[in-house]
């Protein structure tokens, strides 16, 4: 079985998998890292996003061999200590989750989208979002959570 | 999704060598067709040779009058390079149109265009330009390349190298797309080249991405949206689904391409 070693959330890990591995099952069962969730396998939802060398992916429609050597950020890197990132904080304050299921995706690509475009308006952050699926919110809250981290992140 | 073996060359010779030396291997790009793909089990390689190590894959250049794009370049990157949005701003936007942002940040121009998913913006852009596709072994012209549906002139062990835009004066594409899977319900490339003005529609025909000959003669005598918006393309070659009627799409076909046509001014 080949072995894959990458750097997940500032540390170093490695493990056995197989060549049809997913990304998002070495972080789950492997790594227990069960923050980044499965919501769908078309593909389509968004809630298993995280950041491969900085750039926002679907680590569902990744294998584990593919993320061999580069540098991943999941859900659980985001926060410094008990201060959440100001992108989380955003979500609390603005009711940007109800259930939660898609909110680590959510919360990952808005990071990658505030890296990139720190002006985006309105519109554009609703485009941004078209991979990222939510059952509950309606997206507005998200949105208006995004609109207040990009002043404080 | 069933077990296979995984390599990663370094070089389009070593891809090419591992490619022969599998049962029945294939290629892997982005993985944003093949890896879903795999997960529904659809496909049953024996071998994946992912190509991302193959660094001669990957960038764009532009010289003399067209936009070169490494089979390996990612849709984020065309959307984002300053070359391809000031050579042609079309196509940089075409790309920035694709799917998602996620889906952008792996997906490429060479999987794409391999693929030839009926529904995909590529093919559209290829076909409207007049694009030649440089493999390992020759050069064709979008016009040969493109045969049917999830069907291209590639032999199963051709490697697609880069893609290569000649630079029209002007070009512009209009998407309408299905707001669940964000592909093409009907997309319209138009442009004017140096061999005339062409029309390429995806997402609609039953045979894959096609030209539009009579809307391309309309705009040769006129370059007006009201040249083509009207104009009837026979529904009768048209895609039926759940999604939209053969007829629906004809009409929209004459929509789209009287707003590209203004678009691209
Ligand atoms: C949610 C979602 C939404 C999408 N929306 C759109 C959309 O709106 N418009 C659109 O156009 N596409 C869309 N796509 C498809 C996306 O653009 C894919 O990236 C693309 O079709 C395939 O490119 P890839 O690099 O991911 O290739 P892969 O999936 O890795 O490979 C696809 C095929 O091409 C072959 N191949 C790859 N590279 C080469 C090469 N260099 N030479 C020869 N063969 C090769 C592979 O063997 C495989 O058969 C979407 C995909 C998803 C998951
Ligand atoms: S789990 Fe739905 S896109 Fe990855
Ligand atoms: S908060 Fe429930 S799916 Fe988004």
């Amino acid at each position: 079985m080949p072995t894959v070693s990458m750097t997940v959330n500032g540390k170093q890990v490695s493990g056995e998998v197989e060549g049809r591995t997913l990304l998002v099952e070495f972080l789950r069962e492997n790594l227990r890292l069960t923050g980044t969730h499965v919501g769908c396998d078309t593909s389509q939802c968004g809630a298993c996003v995280v950041h491969i060398d900085g750039n926002s992916a679907k680590s569902c429609s990744m294998l584990a061999i593919q993320a061999n050597g580069t540098k991943v950020t999941t859900i659980e890197g985001l926060a410094n200590g008990d201060e959440l990132h100001p992108m989380q904080a955003a979500f609390k304050e603005h009711h940007g989750l109800q259930c939660g299921f898609c909110t680590p995706g959510m919360v990952m690509s808005a990071v990658d989208l505030v890296k990139k475009k720190p002006k985006a308006s309105e519109h554009e952050i609703r485009e941004w979002l078209e991979g990222n699926i939510c059952r509950c919110t309606g997206y507005h809250n998200i949105v208006k959570a995004i609109q207040h981290a990009q002043q404080t992140m | 999704m069933y077990d296979f073996a995984y390599h990663k060359p370094s070089s389009v010779a070593d891809a090419m060598a591992a490619l022969k030396a599998a049962d029945d291997g294939k290629f892997l790009a982005g993985g944003m067709t093949m890896i879903p793909t795999l997960k529904q089990r659809l496909a049953q390689p024996s071998d994946l040779i992912d190509l991302s190590g193959v660094g001669d894959l990957v960038g764009i250049t532009v010289s003399g009058g067209a936009v070169t794009i490494g089979a390996m370049t990612t849709h984020a990157a065309v959307a984002t390079s300053t070359d391809v949005q000031s050579a042609i701003p079309a196509l940089a936007a075409l790309a920035g149109g694709i799917g998602d942002p996620q889906v952008r940040n792996r997906g490429t121009i060479g999987g794409s265009v391999a693929n030839n998913d009926p529904a995909a913006d590529y093919p559209a852009a290829c076909l409207a330009l007049g694009a030649t596709i440089k493999t390992d072994r020759r050069e064709m012209a979008a016009d040969d390349f493109f045969t049917d549906l999830f069907e291209t002139a590639l032999a199963d062990d051709e490697i697609i190298l880069s893609v290569s835009f000649p630079k029209p004066s002007k070009a512009a594409y209009q998407k309408f797309d299905n707001p669940a899977s964000r592909y093409a319900l009907v997309g319209v490339f138009v442009a004017q080249t140096a061999g005339g003005p062409r029309v390429a529609v995806t997402g609609s025909g039953q045979n894959g991405v096609f030209r539009v000959p009579g809307m391309e003669s309309a705009l040769a005598s006129s370059w007006s949206a009201d040249a083509v918006k009207g104009m009837a393309v026979d529904a009768g070659t048209l895609n039926s689904d759940i999604h939209a009627s053969a007829e629906y799409r004809a009409h929209l076909i004459g929509v789209m391409a009287g707003r590209a046509v203004t678009a691209a001014g």
